[in-house]
């Protein structure tokens, strides 16, 4: 237990940060050029913090796998950044937001993270308007706000649907500033697959050169873990087809503990499945739940019509429609939290209303907002008794200028007209919660390795709130880390530059190479996709929207066979000192295998229902989580001991100093 | 559907490459061409060849990742998606395809249709950015309105995923769009416009040296963009470059 | 200099001759077009551009600007070339170019070579020549009497045509003039005078050609 000190400062809940700053050890400008320290992951957590490092003067090696910072996945967010401005006057504030976080995560996070979080929430779009990220603006030139899932303000900026794509790229402008002062080293086309620990400290990490397969020793005072989520161990999810979970696993694996890994976050508005061929799936922005509308048909007649093409959508009567987050949840409506939203449409495909061929679909049904807009926009125009096209067609308009792209990528991928007819949607796997622990400083268990962004677990709980994970990635890259790392490199300004000829590097180099001989030499019958599929039906059916005690059991005797398996017969084509896509999924498989016996443990090992981890033995009779909060008030921490299913549990107790605990309801 | 394939096949940077005849079967009209791509891979593994190497990622068209030249066009016949976001219902059972990778001396292959564009990285690095430090006291973000006009034209501009479809389109592999983009995104907002001048300088010096060609205007890059970037950007850079030269230091 | 090595300068360059050289062919066409009027008309005209001091300055600009025109048209498009050292296999731009705006380099090789025969026919002629025998609009009725020679006219004015098509708006877009007003605007009036000075040229050594039959 006495490694889980997670350091929180002293203090009341609103000073702590500021306290923390004002004593935390800091390290001269002189010193700071003779230190260096490696960034893996180059999203907006990695992106920022490399940026940041090497503005204050660290000597920062920042490394990809893609062929440019500038692709991490974070490119891919598209709804919004939350932050706590109150532009809107609509009593927002830090603590407002702080609460709807730590709510929003059905109270399974730690509250001085939350607040932190909230606190510099503002300083984050300050930051990003002076790099030139061009946020969406009214009329009057001053910033526009939405609303998002799980609160009842506006607080939410955005870029239309691409507000991550413009986020990371102005993190990227900053780090490329960076680079071209040489102050960041870019390894583009690099993937970390070791950690170097000396005299137990974080000190280098081992790295393949994708291009030439060559196997390259990088030394540094400190490593920082910003490499994402692990949302794909479930195959198909809303990942990047190369997001993995092997920079956070290798750290795991040398003693930096994995908390709370079951707590995944269901996406309740992806494009559903169409077919086996499929690879990803594709998210469609929660903000469009601002002005569509969920439903299904209430008759089972109507939904075998819809299905069989004998109706269209628009034929069935307002009152033969179920919008049944309205009904179920009238305060928040379409806009209750994710995990809410994914779980009520579970709930009604699985009662047999599913309204596509699988039966695993339901409307997002715009037709209300374009009336709606069309009207409003008549009336600006002045357009006297409009006729009902003429209103539908200001309507789209208005939609047109909201979610454009968002609505071409639908018509596009479905080949269906969602201006026309209503989107279909379903629930996938987007985004995880858990990750590496971390401590306030976002310090690992391991000293001297950090991790930040989606790869730790820190702010979220058992569920994130949409536009949130923008805020948290750039927060612990511009306004976290970049002080909180000092405090530990003050020690180190006397080290010197680490050595890579050190036999701890040799070592680890050595474990990388056998993995990879291993690989070319096994000779196997099946391809690594083969076997991640396969992970990826498991972890669904057991490990996804809804678990029980025996499926989860289930789940561990399959991974744990699926592992054998895959060591066994899989194939890996190609050679090892070359351009080899095959060989970089095999090893990110690998350690997907093992993360996926992890999750279902700690799922297992969690006997209540909070935010996105739904234990079906702990709901209500209306079908409602219930959380345990006696027994379960801790962060899971796993430690590894060469085993993934006998991991090693330690708590961290979270205490609510401020916030009472109450059941979450968006009724 | 089934098709037949025309892949380019270049076993690395040094290596001579030639086009390779394939054969696809069972393709279904709403796969994306990479996964028809990933159908060929599979094929490949289990007769113990070697798969193709491409390039993609996120795969719903925002990374910017993936690069194929597919019949004659940068992402394909269909326009405003990138190859992942190309739909297999784009085709008819029986064609044939060429698949090649993106061509120009800026984008070396380095194994069949991957290719380096770290060229786009250090053009950024040359100035394609606001010199402005992390800090927590820059000014309150709406302490400079900024017309909602300028604001979604930089938006417009600044939507460019750095494909490099404008290059390998262009028939003389010019990468003015994608520079552009940055030069305009960046001089039509009040933060950027401060070091302007030095910033358009300084781009299209590293645009030039590395080799790629010179814009003469055929319009093709605009319309093969994956995200419609405009030509006015071109003018504008141009507009900038002109000025900032007269009126410059450098 | 290091100005006029970058790619938007010699862009620039392109444009701004390009403009220049387009406003002499539109004093050209209407200095011509008097052939139609009158012979006086044509014959006055004609003596005034070759005596006019300021004519005869411009002359030597005109010169300078031909020059660097096809002497950076030439320069660019060898660049452009190893810019892409290995070709498509596949390449489909028609769909998404002109055929006008992709050839300029082929369009202005011809019309250079129209250019020396004109210049050889005519500037040279009247300029140099032993023109006492006949007036500058007997030389034009003269030459007009062959019908190669007033083929190979024709069909240089389609290739200026083209070329002045792609020119003419491309020439803005370059020196940055591009607007969403105005740009459509600057297009079509491109196309207009690309349509005259191609019809307007032809008509002229057609006239003479069919009047010599």
């Amino acid at each position: 237990m006495s490694k889980l000190n997670s350091r929180i400062p002293e203090g009341p809940l609103a000073e702590k940060w500021t306290n923390h700053k004002s004593h935390i050890n800091l390290v001269n400008p002189a010193n700071k050029r003779l230190i260096d320290i490696i960034v893996v992951g180059t999203g907006l957590a990695g992106g920022s913090a490399a940026a940041s490092l090497a503005e204050l003067g660290y000597k920062v090696k920042a490394f990809c796998f893609q062929d440019s910072p500038r692709r991490a996945h974070s490119i891919a967010a598209q709804g919004g950044i939350n932050a706590a401005k109150n532009y809107q006057n609509d009593g927002d504030s830090t603590y407002r937001l702080f609460y709807d976080t730590i709510k929003g995560g059905d109270y399974r996070s730690r509250e001085a993270n939350v607040y932190r979080l909230a606190e510099v929430s503002a300083n984050i779009i300050d930051q990003c308007v002076a790099q030139g990220v061009p946020f969406a603006r009214e009329y009057g030139g001053l910033l526009d706000n939405r609303s998002f899932g799980g609160v009842q303000v506006s607080r939410t900026f955005y870029a239309k649907g691409q507000t991550g794509q413009q986020l990371l790229l102005g993190a990227y402008s900053a780090m490329s500033r960076q680079i071209g002062k040489g102050n960041i080293q870019m390894f583009n086309r690099h993937e970390m697959l070791e950690l170097v620990m000396v005299d137990g400290k974080a000190r280098g990490i081992i790295a393949r050169n994708l291009i030439t397969g060559e196997i390259e020793r990088h030394s540094a005072h400190a490593v920082v873990i910003a490499s994402g989520g692990y949302g794909n161990v479930f195959y198909l999810s809303t990942n990047a087809m190369g997001s993995n979970v092997t920079a956070s696993w290798k750290i795991h694996k040398k003693g930096a503990y994995f908390a709370n890994p079951c707590f995944t976050q269901i996406h309740p508005t992806c494009i559903p499945v169409s077919g086996d061929h499929q690879s990803k799936l594709t998210l469609m922005s929660e903000s469009l739940r601002n002005d569509g509308r969920i439903w299904v048909p209430k008759k089972k007649e109507d939904v075998e019509a819809i299905r069989s093409g004998k109706l269209r959508p628009r034929d069935i009567k307002e009152e033969d429609r179920d919008y049944y987050l309205e009904r179920r949840y009238p305060a928040f409506g379409n806009l209750v939290p994710r995990d809410v939203a994914s779980r009520a449409a579970k709930e009604r495909c699985d009662a047999g209303y599913g309204v596509n061929a699988t039966g695993e679909a339901v409307f997002l049904d715009f037709s209300s907002a374009i009336e709606r807009y069309g009207r409003e926009k008549a009336a600006v125009e002045k357009i006297d008794n409009p006729s009902i096209e003429k209103i539908r067609d200001l309507g789209k308009q208005v939609i047109e200028a909201k979610y454009g792209n968002l609505f071409q990528m639908y018509e596009k991928i479905v080949d269906d007209n969602p201006y026309e007819t209503p989107m279909k949607i379903y629930p996938a796997v987007h985004y995880t919660m858990g990750g590496i622990w971390v401590d306030y400083n976002l310090m690992t268990t391991i000293p001297g390795c950090y991790a930040a962004g989606e790869a730790n677990f820190s702010d979220h709980g058992a569920n994130r709130l949409g536009a949130s994970a923008l805020m948290q990635g750039l927060a612990d890259g511009y306004f976290v880390l970049p002080y909180t790392i000092g405090d530990y490199l003050s020690n180190d300004i006397r080290t010197g530059k680490i050595s890579t000829d050190l036999p701890e590097f040799e070592e680890a180099e050595k474990s990388v190479r056998e993995r990879i001989d291993f690989f070319m030499n096994n000779k196997g019958s099946k391809s690594v996709d083969h076997f991640h599929k396969k992970l990826g039906k498991i972890m669904w059916n057991e490990v996804g929207m809804a678990r029980n005690a025996e499926g989860l059991k289930k789940a561990i005797d399959d991974i744990r066979a699926l592992r054998d398996e895959f060591w066994k017969d899989v194939k890996v084509p190609g050679t090892a000192n070359s351009f080899n896509p095959e060989l970089e999924k095999a090893g990110r498989v690998a350690d997907f295998l093992e993360l996926g016996e992890l999750m279902a443990l700690d799922a297992l090992t969690r006997n209540e229902s909070c935010g996105g981890h739904f234990r079906e033995e702990f709901q209500t009779e209306e079908g409602e989580a219930v959380r345990d909060d006696a027994h379960f008030t801790y962060v899971a921490a796993w430690e590894y001991n060469g085993d993934p299913g006998k991991a090693n549990l330690y708590k961290e107790e979270l205490k609510y100093e401020n916030i009472e605990l109450k059941t979450r309801s968006y009724k | 559907m089934n098709l037949k394939l025309k892949i380019w096949r270049q076993p690395n940077a040094s290596a001579p490459g030639k086009m390779v005849d394939y054969q696809v079967s069972d393709i279904s009209g709403d796969m994306s061409f990479l996964e028809m791509i990933d159908v060929l891979n599979e094929q490949l593994i289990e007769t113990d060849e070697e798969p193709v190497a491409f390039d993609h990622d996120c795969r719903e068209g925002i990374c910017g990742m993936c690069s194929m030249y597919i019949n004659g066009e940068a992402h394909g016949p269909d326009r405003g998606v990138t190859t992942c976001q190309l739909h297999m219902r784009k085709f008819k059972d029986g064609d044939t395809i060429y698949i090649e990778p993106f061509r120009a001396k800026g984008f070396p292959v380095i194994k069949d249709l991957v290719v380096d564009r770290s060229a786009f990285d250090r053009i950024m690095a040359a100035g394609g950015f606001v010199s402005v430090n992390t800090s927590g006291n820059t000014m309150d973000a709406n302490a400079i309105p900024i017309p909602k006009p300028d604001a979604d034209e930089a938006f417009d501009a600044a939507t460019c995923i750095g494909c490099g479809a404008c290059v390998a389109t262009c028939k003389n592999s010019s990468a003015m769009l994608f520079v552009s983009a940055k030069v305009s995104q960046l001089a039509l907002l009040p933060q950027g416009k401060v070091e302007a001048k030095q910033r358009v300088l300084s781009m299209v010096e590293q645009m030039d040296k590395e080799g790629f060609g010179n814009c003469s205007n055929t319009g093709a890059c605009e319309v093969e963009c994956p995200k419609g970037i405009s030509l006015s950007n071109i003018a504008r850079m141009n507009r900038e470059y002109l000025s900032a030269s007269i009126t410059g230091d450098k | 200099m290091a100005l006029i090595q970058s790619s938007i300068a010699r862009k620039i360059v392109m444009a701004v001759t390009g403009l220049f050289l387009i406003s002499f062919i539109a004093l050209h066409l209407a200095v011509n077009l008097l052939t139609l009027v009158s012979a006086d008309a044509f014959n006055e005209a004609s003596h005034f551009m070759g005596t006019n001091p300021f004519i005869q300055i411009m002359q030597y600009v005109l010169a300078l600007g031909f020059i660097l025109h096809i002497a950076m048209g030439i320069q660019l498009t060898m660049k452009n070339r190893q810019a892409r050292p290995v070709a498509y296999a596949m390449n489909k731009p028609a769909e998404n170019s002109s055929w006008s705006s992709r050839n300029m380099i082929v369009t202005g090789l011809l019309i250079l070579l129209f250019l020396v025969l004109h210049i050889k026919d005519y500037f040279w002629e009247i300029k140099f020549g032993d023109m006492s025998m006949q007036s500058d609009f007997e030389l034009v009725t003269t030459l007009f009497q062959n019908p190669l020679y007033t083929f190979i006219y024709l069909f240089s004015f389609i290739l200026l045509g083209f070329h002045l098509d792609h020119g003419f708006q491309s020439a803005f877009q370059s020196v940055g003039a591009n607007h969403y007003k105005y740009t459509p605007l600057i297009k079509l009036l491109g196309r207009i005078f690309s349509v005259i000075v191609a019809i307007g040229f032809s008509a002229i050594s057609l006239y003479f050609y069919l009047s010599s039959l």
